[in-house]
């Protein structure tokens, strides 16, 4: 029995007792000890001033370095800018048909076409291929980048295990957090963008490398070393080729994660390309204009995702082409040129938008007073309800102008009387750690995240860390928590948790039930399905177009921005863990009598919770991922913190907030982890 | 037959262990008791994967190395290629020790000399069959038109001659191992190393192609190591067997020697598996004398056949060889030898 003392919910126990004592002692001692509801000022750390010192004396030495590599990067750029704008819109056409019927077949040659017409007759056409030819520049870069760090993590676990984390923090970090430094560096300019896409894109690759080089058998490095293959063959005609398939998936992913970078960086403007249009007619409320470019952006999302992917789907299952590529290139060149033919005679310009987006307009504007109340009602009720209790607890929350009634001293005894009670119920049916987490959970709704002491903050999420994976975890997130605590940065990263936890709360809620009912129902999965495709498609930045039309500027429209994004691999990982249950055990689920409802929360639920768990851990990172996007519809917190940093040129505040989004990142998906890793 | 059998590969005092090393392995093992070894060895946590194993193969012999999983067949089969570097002793082929040669030189002797055949076939997924077959050419930079020429000869060979531009995931697993099997003979080697190749295959196809690759080697005559967990396909297709246990060589002899007199209870277990009426020829129980006028049975018959006589009733028999001359005779009493094994079929 001495071993049962050290069962997780043992080390539980310990630590979330801790941190409810702790807190309690806190929420006493606050009014006689004001730092512990704020941390001090004077006890922080001036990091971004010295990180901002250290860039400054970079620049000294390394400016022409940079201007020169800058102008470099610059010259492809334009060259490939200027190529693709002097080239007739339907002969560029003809192209892209050409290259989406060999990937997709006649479907995505369809689509492509009407896309690129839409493209056109909205007026775009232009801005849609400076941003082309971004992404045309960055994505090789990606890709060699990748290529190279993948196979040197392939071929050298130590540098594996080196390069892990570090892939781990590009991934996490919010496209801002590159965005600032390399301002500094580089100046203001499209070459910014151009480098921080070309950074954010290399994990992927990166990762798909190793992974499609760690799969090559080992039978197949034996059948190299029998062939006599050196070491140059066996990586030339054995490892690659074996690898491909991977090395196209990877290739998918990294053009994806380009394109989404590309528009996101408009935001510091300056290259007229499709992300800036959305961008300025955003901040002008002119949401015709906005969705017209949206949805111009969705479209080449789709179309170069699925071109890609269609050529990744051909090399996996290794199907032959109807027609030897030499002879439809020869075609496919036919038709451009006939293409070309037809530009001469068709009248030049681009198009108008036949008044599109005026309409748009019109209907939005008629649309927010017919629905306006609702929405108004909407937003209102969930602030009061949902999102204000969260952030600063019912104790600040309960106001007549809230809720209609003061929260008077004697609801407040009640409050804790009836935790009290509720608690020991628990106690006495489920046990210690139960009553513990009721507790914590009652403490934390009074104060909300703001108004939770910080230490009792780090205690409780150290003691989740602790529960999780033991002591490594719980160093992890103290650590990463007392450095933000250091860096001045706690008030906005407690906002940052705040909206993520709200927005985190309903996707695992809604974002559950619609993939239960998805896994149910094959009718509901082909219906959602397309739906959670665009959503994973288009780049983040575009959903905020729609939120901001009906509920403006707000913590509540970047909430909605976040729920839209972060939902779709909760309802993916939820559907794919309850499908595969394999069907012996829901036939013993049967066999022993389950109605349809035990057999879901009985045998289904427990069997999927593995991939479950994994859902909620991705709907975070893309929470998180999402958290610097949705700054710019006015949420505060950290992503506020990048954007004002961003505005200022502040690295070193940058760099900072950037890091402090990662680091949380970090810590939840090791916690995740660690947790079911230790089943 | 010469007395000193012609000797193509040898492997003297092979050790492979897994884990830590300790300091001065090689001089240990020449002046130590295996036993002792093992057990310092196991002290450390390393696991010592084979033990000591000394063995031979004759040019033009099938040898089977057989075993349970874990036994240190596989590995044994990896060390006599150096697919697997083992620890100490001497791996020798053709009086050379393979062991101190160079990358370069090891290369060249798998290029030329070796040929090997793995259980999930080991084939590449973006090349189809024939591009397969000719790949240990495509390594050594054989023109193009001399290895396709040469990968259709071993594809006819392997009966696959209509799917020679098949991809590997169009085939069926037998389909894909006679690929694998071509492409292992592409470069006639001199030792041919199956490791066991049909073990991946469902029993009938498992049945068929053993029977395809003693047609094969009746034209090939190579010399083969040849592993298998299945004592049925040793005792089939093998001259002799080696038969491993926890990395240590348990018996070594022919198919008749294992089943007649197994070493231990290990084997027995093995042995008390297979019908040996079926795996025993009337050669192996013959003896001197002639059985006038009784039914005549062939050396190379099953001893299936001749049990099929006794039962109905007689006592012995008269025993031709392959030119239909009296080699002797064949007498009921002699199945006795056949402890713990049915005399019944």
């Amino acid at each position: 029995m001495a071993e049962a003392a050290h069962t997780p919910n043992r080390r539980a126990l310990i630590g979330f007792a801790t941190a409810a004592a702790l807190a309690v002692a806190c929420l006493m001692l606050r009014s006689d000890l004001p730092w512990l509801k704020a941390y001090p000022a004077q006890w922080t750390l001036a990091f971004s001033a010295w990180i901002n010192l250290a860039i400054g004396a970079l620049l000294e030495i390394a400016s022409p370095l940079f201007r020169a590599l800058s102008t470099f990067l610059d010259w492809p750029m334009r060259m490939i800018r200027d190529g693709l704008q002097a080239i007739p819109w339907l002969v560029l056409t003809a192209g892209f048909v050409a290259v989406a019927l060999r990937a997709g077949g006649l479907p995505l040659a369809l689509f492509s076409a009407v896309a690129c017409v839409y493209i056109q007759v909205s007026g775009y056409w232009a801005e849609s291929l400076n941003s082309l030819a971004l992404v045309a520049v960055a994505f090789p870069l990606s890709v060699l980048a990748g290529l190279l760090i993948g196979i040197a993590m392939n071929k050298s676990r130590r540098l594996a295990a080196f390069l892990t984390p570090m892939l781990d923090f590009m991934q996490t970090a919010p496209a801002f957090a590159y965005l600032v430094p390399l301002i500094v560096l580089f100046g203001f300019g499209p070459v910014v963008g151009l480098i921080a896409s070309a950074i954010y894109a290399i994990p992927p690759m990166a990762r798909n490398t190793r992974l499609g080089l760690d799969m090559v058998s080992p039978e197949l490095h034996e059948v190299a070393a029998m062939t006599g293959c050196s070491p140059v063959k066996r990586f030339w005609l054995v490892e690659m080729p074996t690898a491909l398939p991977q090395l196209l998936v990877g290739l998918n992913q990294t053009i994806m994660a380009v394109l989404s970078m590309v528009v996101f960086a408009a935001i510091i403007g300056g290259f007229e390309d499709i992300g800036w249009e959305v961008l300025r007619s955003m901040r002008r409320a002119q949401f015709g204009e906005s969705l017209m470019a949206g949805i111009i952006i969705t479209l080449i999302a789709i179309m170069l995702d699925r071109i890609t992917r269609g050529f990744a789907l051909k090399a996996r299952t290794h199907s032959k082409p109807a027609m030897p590529l030499g002879r439809y290139a020869g075609f496919a060149a036919a038709a451009m040129a006939l293409a070309a033919l037809a530009s001469l005679i068709l009248p030049e310009g681009a198009g108008s938008g036949f008044g599109m987006s005026e309409r748009i307009n019109a209907a939005v504007a008629d649309l927010s007073v017919a629905v306006g109340t609702t929405t108004d009602a909407l937003k209102n009720n969930a602030i009061y309800f949902f999102l204000l209790p969260i952030r600063i607890g019912l104790e600040q929350t309960i106001s007549p102008f809230t809720w209609g009634f003061a929260f008077s001293p004697a609801l407040k005894t009640g409050y804790w009387i009836a935790l009290a009670l509720l608690a020991s119920a628990v106690a006495l049916r489920k046990g210690p750690l139960a009553a513990t987490i009721t507790l914590l959970a009652g403490l934390f709704l009074y104060t909300g995240t703001s108004g939770m002491p910080w230490p009792a903050t780090i205690a409780l999420a150290s003691a989740i860390g602790y529960w999780a994976g033991g002591a490594r975890i719980a160093a992890l997130w103290a650590g990463t928590l007392a450095m933000i605590l250091l860096t001045g940065l706690w008030t906005p990263a407690m906002f940052s948790v705040y909206i993520c936890l709200s927005a985190i709360l309903i996707c695992v809620a809604l974002g559950g039930a619609i993939g239960v009912l998805a896994a149910q129902s094959d009718a509901v999965s082909a219906l959602i399905r397309p739906i959670l495709d665009l959503l994973q498609t288009i780049p983040p930045f575009v959903l905020l177009i729609p939120v901001v039309m009906f509920f403006q500027v707000g913590d509540f429209s970047a909430f909605l921005a976040i729920i839209s994004y972060a939902i779709a691999p909760m309802i993916r990982y939820t559907e794919g863990g309850l499908r595969a249950v394999p069907p012996t055990k829901i036939e013993a689920g049967l066999t022993a009598g389950c109605t349809p409802m035990q057999l879901l929360f009985l045998v289904k639920l427990p069997t999927a919770q593995r991939q479950i768990a994994l859902g909620i851990n991705q709907s975070i990172m893309y929470g998180l991922a999402m958290l610097a996007v949705a700054a710019l519809v006015g949420s505060r917190g950290l992503g506020q913190e990048v954007y004002v940093a961003l505005g200022k040129a502040d690295a070193g505040l940058g760099i900072m907030a950037g890091c402090a989004i990662a680091a949380i990142a970090i810590c939840v998906d090791r916690t995740f982890v660690s947790a079911l890793e230790r089943g | 037959m010469p007395d000193t059998p012609d000797v193509i590969l040898e492997c003297r005092n092979l050790w492979k262990v897994f884990g830590n090393l300790p300091g001065g392995f090689a001089d240990q093992v020449t002046t130590r008791a295996a036993d002792d070894i093992v057990t310092d060895l196991q002290a450390t946590g390393a696991v010592p994967a084979i033990r000591d194993v000394s063995l031979d193969v004759r040019r033009g012999e099938i040898l089977m190395i057989m075993g349970l999983s874990g036994s240190g067949k596989s590995t044994l089969l990896r060390c006599l290629s150096r697919l697997v570097e083992p620890s100490a002793g001497a791996v020798c082929f053709e009086g050379q020790d393979i062991l101190t040669l160079k990358d370069r030189q090891l290369t060249d002797l798998r290029r030329n000399a070796f040929g090997m055949v793995f259980q999930s076939f080991g084939l590449l997924d973006h090349l189809n069959a024939r591009d397969n077959v000719a790949f240990p050419l495509r390594v050594q930079n054989v023109p193009k038109a001399e290895r396709h020429r040469r990968a259709d000869e071993l594809l006819d060979l392997v009966g696959l001659g209509d799917r020679k531009s098949n991809f590997p995931h169009e085939l069926s697993g037998g389909q894909q191992q006679r690929v694998s099997i071509a492409r292992s003979l592409i470069s006639d080697p001199d030792l041919w190393f199956l490791d066991e190749p049909f073990s991946a295959l469902d029993p009938l196809i498992r049945r068929q192609m053993q029977d395809e690759f003693l047609r094969l080697q009746t034209t090939l005559g190579k010399t083969i190591v040849f592993v298998t967990h299945d004592f049925l396909e040793a005792a089939r297709l093998g001259d002799r067997i080696a038969i491993m246990r926890d990395g240590q060589l348990v018996q070594l002899g022919t198919p008749r020697a294992i089943i007649l007199s197994p070493a231990d209870d290990y084997v027995r277990d093995f042995v008390a598996d297979v019908p040996a009426s079926r795996i025993l020829h009337v050669a192996d129980l013959v003896t001197e004398g002639a059985a006038d006028g009784a039914p005549q049975v062939h050396l190379k018959d099953p001893l299936e056949l001749a049990i099929d006589h006794f039962l109905s009733g007689h006592e012995a028999l008269q025993v031709l060889d392959d030119n239909d001359l009296p080699a002797g005779q064949i007498r009921r009493d002699d199945l006795h030898v056949l402890t713990g094994q049915s005399a019944h079929g």
